[in-house]
């Protein structure tokens, strides 16, 4: 796949950061608005294939580091897992750090939704490891089945091409 | 013949059935009593100090449903992962 022209990537520049604080944002605010890890994963991993469209097969796979992917989605499951079972003395998933204090653990004042950031214990904590585990995972499965079609192989050499190529 | 015979039977029994088990489905609206929505409603917040009832309950209550989720995930990125490693054409 060719870069498309200097139009498209440089609208490219400008709104690739404005996808991935949006999906940052869903991330972190999972537990006060709608939305959480899963969507979240998804908005930032569709930076990922905003990059590969707008700037080709080549200098996108020259900088994506796969390592790091796959090493961000086994983490996120990790600790997905690792704080379903902290609580395992109560039952499976149990909230141990809501309403003590501390870190995720402000009481919230019941009623309608106030926007306490510093609350809600592990769901915060799981949210963040699952949308750490989907940005990995789907930007892996984008760059993996890229890789796979090898259409950047047959490409031609030259940096800018026309203007939808 | 003795086939025929057995394939009505078989539709038989299968359109019965279905239509016993349509005709009993409680009617559209009309929603029995359902305690686990009302305890949800009223202790979730308070419970485990989260304004996102719909948070607290994919991700505290129901959490091994969302494990099975990302489970399904991290199998989906493996079998990716299986089919694309490698161009096979080339070689």
């Amino acid at each position: 796949m060719n870069p498309l022209s200097v139009v498209v990537r440089t609208i490219c520049d400008v709104f690739a950061w404005f996808i991935g604080i949006f999906g940052i944002y869903i991330i972190i605010h999972g537990h006060l608005t709608p939305g959480g890890g899963f969507q979240g994963g998804a908005v930032v991993a569709t930076m990922m294939a905003f990059l590969l469209v707008s700037y080709g097969g080549k200098k996108t796979l020259s900088f994506a580091k796969t390592g790091l992917l796959s090493a961000m989605e086994t983490t996120g499951l990790l600790v997905f897992i690792g704080a379903g079972l902290l609580g395992i003395t109560s039952t499976l998933f149990f909230n141990f750090l809501a309403g003590q204090g501390g870190i995720f653990g402000a009481a919230v004042p019941i009623g309608p939704n106030s926007g306490v950031l510093n609350s809600a214990g592990t769901i915060s904590v799981m949210n963040m490891a699952v949308g750490l585990e989907v940005i990995g995972g789907l930007s892996l499965i984008i760059l993996y089945m890229f890789k796979g079609i090898r259409l950047f192989d047959n490409a031609s050499e030259s940096g800018e091409t026309g203007h939808d190529r | 013949m003795k086939k025929r015979v057995l394939f009505m039977i078989a539709v038989l029994v299968v359109v019965g059935t279905f239509w016993g088990a349509i005709d009993r489905i409680h009617p559209f609206g009309d929603v029995p009593v359902a305690p686990m929505d009302d305890y949800y409603i009223e202790n979730a917040q308070q419970e485990r100090s989260v304004n996102n009832i719909v948070t607290s309950i994919v991700f505290d209550y129901r959490g091994f449903d969302t494990l099975g989720e990302a489970a399904v995930l991290f199998t989906a990125v493996c079998s990716v992962l299986a089919l694309f490693r490698k161009g096979r054409e080339r070689q």
